[in-house]
């Protein structure tokens, strides 16, 4: 009989009864701050569910639904909530009630109800932003691609903006190191599989720049952040411990993510799914401590070789909320950026507040997911830097979309692309002075 | 549920995404920050955006017998605007703009909605501040401020709320619209109307637009935290200070268990085995009568045996901030529920009160943690319980009687700056008398003779 909150929604009541309704969660609500209204925000969301468990709101009700899925799990709120209420952890709650209760279908309603809207199909499609909540699955063969929430989309028409070849099967399962430090594993998460392959090549290349041995296994699944988010936990669990296995077999000391929400899972949700499964359980709390953002890998865990090659940029860095406000990772890439030569960092105003991108958000609430994107886009653009640097693959499709949209004309990098392209500098010019002297 | 032909007028006036009648949205609308309290849905809620809209609303609910009850962010801690007797919830969060900036005359005209926060951030350009700053200024509006007359950090030296309204524009429950004051530093044309709305927690008129003081910032400043060994050091170091004709901006105490409970929650280097910190901050603009100040101050602590340490960097000043700053969070994490009274003595009674608090505390029961605004006099004993626990929750009520009861008997008054609402009417009369509750109901009734305005909270309804 599992007891988690996940599985049994009664077990809320604790995390529930924390919140004493202060409101300091409204002034860092991202869908608060777009929309004005008490129900946008922790606070309101909390009563709502306190009215669920008191039976003075029924789960099945459409606008409970609506009220449930119009957050982005930015967790944002439990930043500035003095009493600890884990917000994170009430509204998958919910959701995972939801789903007991009625199966996938509100959630497929939600999403179709969005997707009806032909422009917004097109342009989230195209944006990519699509599947990152989808968590893709490849088919045997040459078949292609189909995602996890089966809602018999075709998927033909979804995803003009995939690689045509994913990472993993462009990448060997073991790339060695001469000099080999250590090892790790390389959680690639689908993001950078399916979308940007070169920018997990980056990875890669910094990777062994440090003398690092790299699994690359190509089994490894999606993170389930999106299915867990979405209510379907039995997926979720399925994911994780099929993830914990592949990680297992790999033999590394450490899992590298470059992922906000695939470091997530691996630090925070999959122990939380697991927790009472005796076999994945302890395997999870195992490498929820052996995972690491590349970042804090690099600046905490080895001592990465300073990067010498010149790259010159003024950037801007926009803290993914998965990272910063749960991996608690912020000064790491700004260390890494800040020793780049050339690369001057410039902050914008509120760099941790969320780019409004929320995986499936962008898609269910477009108009308010846009707005936030916007207010990003204003704090961005008021810095004067020509570059945007983030670290997660989620918001450098929001925010690249975000700078489309707000006509300036350049797209979001992950910071380690710069630390690579820096790497790869002090290369050149090292062979090029090997030729001169010769 | 309401008559929908009066949802679609409300909706011809607002536009129909701000008019709330779902459920779900109701009950997101049907308690405030105040724990403790019964909550009550409303038939509607409006969200206006301008000041003829809600003059419109007014009539409408005149003329239909709706009640109004006015809400800003919801975070008052005396039930203002839980919405008792259903109707509308006229809420201001989406009429927030900054209307004017006036360099000049040193004000800023505002919408009611306006966040007092956005108003800071707005003026912060011209080298401006807006002072009061209760605990929430990045939520609370200041249309809520106004009504609650809030209190913050600064009180001491630079005033409250009631000390930088210059002029409103105020909807009457009779649908008129009334402004009043202005731009003038001084103005003594008829009645004081600004002592009349501020504090007046949304029962006399609805504030549409403010007209507020703003003030150049202090350019020096320096910041030191206090300890003391018995709590009459720290009582006698506040009135010591004072008595120096030193007016610190910040006077502020924390008692034992929350000086405890604060370091262990955020470990910030408070000394635990005090009995009292206080944390003080002098400011003037220039250095050297800043400095004299901050001589005249340490030279009270140490006549009163208490050990200091001075901030010698703006981050050392944060950390100090930071463990003031930590004492709501900090007991709040210590159980479900938090009560956050605000009784409120003259400054030197101050050691007589919080030693009554911890005698309460002792007879009861209950953990309550004290801090609060030393210099004001304006404490605030937080007691940490858990509502499901109805035989502790007894205990806690009569704790909080008793509370008000010391503060009365030591010549102070129910509330320092969280308002009466519906949390503390009961005790009006203790404090009032029967004539303050007569005079109390007369001044209702001759603004809002039908008890429309936020009916059942500051004055009884009549005959109820
Ligand atoms: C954690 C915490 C810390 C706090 N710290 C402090 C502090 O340090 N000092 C302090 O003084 N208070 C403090 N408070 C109390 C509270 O924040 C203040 O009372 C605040 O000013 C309320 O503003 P609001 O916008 O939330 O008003 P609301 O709570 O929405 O409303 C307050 C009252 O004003 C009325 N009202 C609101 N808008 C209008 C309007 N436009 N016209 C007429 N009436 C209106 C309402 O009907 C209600 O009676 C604190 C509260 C919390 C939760
Ligand atoms: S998780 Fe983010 S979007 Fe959801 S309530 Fe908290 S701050 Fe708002
Ligand atoms: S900040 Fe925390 S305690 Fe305050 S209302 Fe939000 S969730 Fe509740
Ligand atoms: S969380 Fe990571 S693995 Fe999952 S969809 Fe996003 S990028 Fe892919």
């Amino acid at each position: 009989m599992k007891t988690t909150p996940y599985d049994k929604l009664e077990n809320i009541q604790d995390a529930l009864a924390k919140c004493m309704k202060c409101g300091n969660c409204m002034a860092v609500c991202p869908v608060y701050l777009t929309e004005k209204e008490e129900g946008a925000y922790a606070r309101g969301k909390l009563s709502i569910a306190e009215a669920i468990l008191k039976g003075e709101l029924d789960l099945k009700d459409e606008d409970v639904h609506e009220k449930l899925f119009n957050c982005l799990v930015c967790t944002s709120c439990m930043q500035n909530c003095p009493c600890g209420v884990d917000v994170s952890k009430i509204m998958l709650s919910l959701r995972a009630a939801l789903v007991r209760e009625t199966g996938l279908h509100p959630i497929k309603k939600i999403i179709f109800g969005a997707l009806k809207n032909q422009p917004l199909f097109d342009k989230a499609m195209k944006a990519g932003a699509a599947f990152q909540w989808m968590g893709l699955r490849k088919l045997p063969g040459n078949a292609g691609y189909e995602p996890r929430f089966t809602m018999g989309l075709s998927i033909k028409r979804i995803f003009p903006g995939l690689a045509a070849t994913p990472f993993r099967d462009q990448a060997p399962e073991l790339i060695k190191a001469e000099n080999r430090k250590m090892k790790v594993s390389f959680f690639t998460g689908c993001a950078f599989n399916y979308i940007f392959p070169d920018v997990a090549w980056d990875v890669v290349d910094v990777l062994k720049e440090n003398d690092v041995e790299i699994a690359i296994p190509k089994e490894q699944q999606c993170c389930g952040i999106a299915v867990f988010a979405h209510g379907d936990l039995e997926s979720a669990r399925e994911l994780a411990r099929q993830n914990i296995d592949v990680m297992e077999k790999t033999g590394a000391d450490y899992i590298v993510t470059a992922c906000g929400s695939c470091g997530e899972s691996w630090q925070h949700g999959f122990s939380e799914l697991l927790s009472e499964d005796p076999l994945y359980g302890p395997k999870a709390e195992y490498w929820k401590s052996r995972t690491y953002d590349i970042s804090t890998f690099l600046t905490k865990v080895i001592e990465y070789k300073n990067p010498e090659g010149f790259v010159e940029a003024t950037v801007t860095y926009h803290d993914p909320c998965h990272l910063k406000k749960v991996m608690k990772v912020f000064t790491e890439p700004r260390t890494i950026l800040n020793a780049i030569p050339g690369v001057t960092l410039k902050e914008m105003a509120k760099p941790d507040a969320c780019c409004g991108s929320g995986g499936s958000y962008t898609i269910t609430h477009l108009e308010t997911s846009m707005a936030i994107t916007g207010r990003k886009m204003d704090d961005i653009r008021k810095t004067g830097a020509d570059g945007v640097i983030t670290g997660c693959p989620g918001c450098m499709m929001q925010l690249s979309e975000g700078l489309a949209n707000s006509g300036q004309d350049h797209v979001a990098t992950h910071y380690i692309s710069l630390l690579a392209r820096s790497y790869r500098e002090a290369r050149k010019s090292k062979t090029e002075e090997i030729k001169h002297a010769a | 549920m309401l008559d929908t032909a009066i949802i679609k007028r409300l909706e011809d006036i607002v536009g129909c995404g701000n008019v709330l009648t779902k459920k779900a949205d109701l009950v997101t609308y049907s308690y405030d920050a105040t724990a403790d309290m019964p909550s009550q849905l409303p038939d509607v809620v409006v969200m206006p955006a301008t000041s003829a809209a809600v003059q419109k609303i007014v009539m409408l609910a005149k003329e239909k017998n709706l009640t109004i009850y006015p809400r800003g962010a919801g975070t008052n801690l005396s039930g203002g605007t839980i919405p008792l007797k259903k109707g509308i919830v006229l809420s201001f969060q989406k009429m927030d703009k900054i209307l004017e900036v006036d360099q000049e005359n040193l004000t800023a005209t505002v919408q009611a909605g306006v966040i007092i926060q956005a108003l800071n951030d707005a003026v912060a350009p011209y080298g401006l501040i807006y002072p009061p700053d209760p605990g929430t200024v990045t939520t609370a509006t200041m249309g809520g401020s106004v009504s609650e007359c809030a209190g913050g950090l600064r009180g001491l030296k630079y005033g409250v709320t009631k000390h930088y309204i210059m002029g409103m524009e105020v909807v009457l429950a009779s649908g008129e619209i009334f402004r009043f004051g202005g731009k003038t530093v001084k103005n003594v044309t008829a009645y004081d109307f600004a002592s009349l709305f501020v504090g007046s927690e949304g029962t006399l008129g609805i504030i549409t637009e403010i007209i507020a003081k703003l003030i150049p910032p202090p350019k020096f400043r320096k910041a030191m935290l206090a300890s003391f060994k018995r709590i009459e050091d720290a009582g006698n170091t506040v009135t010591g200070i004072i008595k120096a004709y030193v007016i610190p901006a910040t006077l502020e105490i924390m008692d034992k268990m929350t000086i405890q409970t604060v370091e262990n929650y955020a470990k910030v280097g408070l000394p635990t085995d005090a009995e009292a910190v206080l944390l003080i901050e002098v400011d003037g603009g220039a250095q050297q009568l800043v400095d004299s100040e901050a001589e005249a101050v340490l030279k009270v602590i140490k006549e009163n045996n208490g050990e200091v340490k001075i901030a010698q960097s703006d981050a050392e000043r944060d950390q100090l901030w930071a463990a003031r700053r930590a004492a709501l969070p900090a007991l709040a994490q210590l159980s479900p529920t938090t009560v956050l009274e605000d009784a409120t003595v003259p400054r030197n009674r101050i050691t007589e009160m919080l030693v009554a608090v911890q005698k309460i505390a002792e007879k009861y029961q209950l953990k309550i943690g004290t801090f609060g605004h030393a210099g004001d006099g304006n404490l605030h004993p937080t007691i940490l319980a858990d509502a499901r626990n109805k035989e502790e929750m007894e205990r806690v009520h009569q704790a909080v009687d008793e509370i008000f009861v010391a503060a009365l008997k030591l010549g102070g008054t129910l509330s320092g700056e969280h308002g009466i609402g519906m949390a503390k009417m009961k005790y009006l009369k203790s404090e009032l008398g029967e004539s303050g509750l007569n005079l109390m109901r007369r001044v209702k009734e001759a603004l809002d003779p039908d008890y429309m305005l936020n009916p059942a909270k500051m004055v009884p309804v009549r005959g109820s």
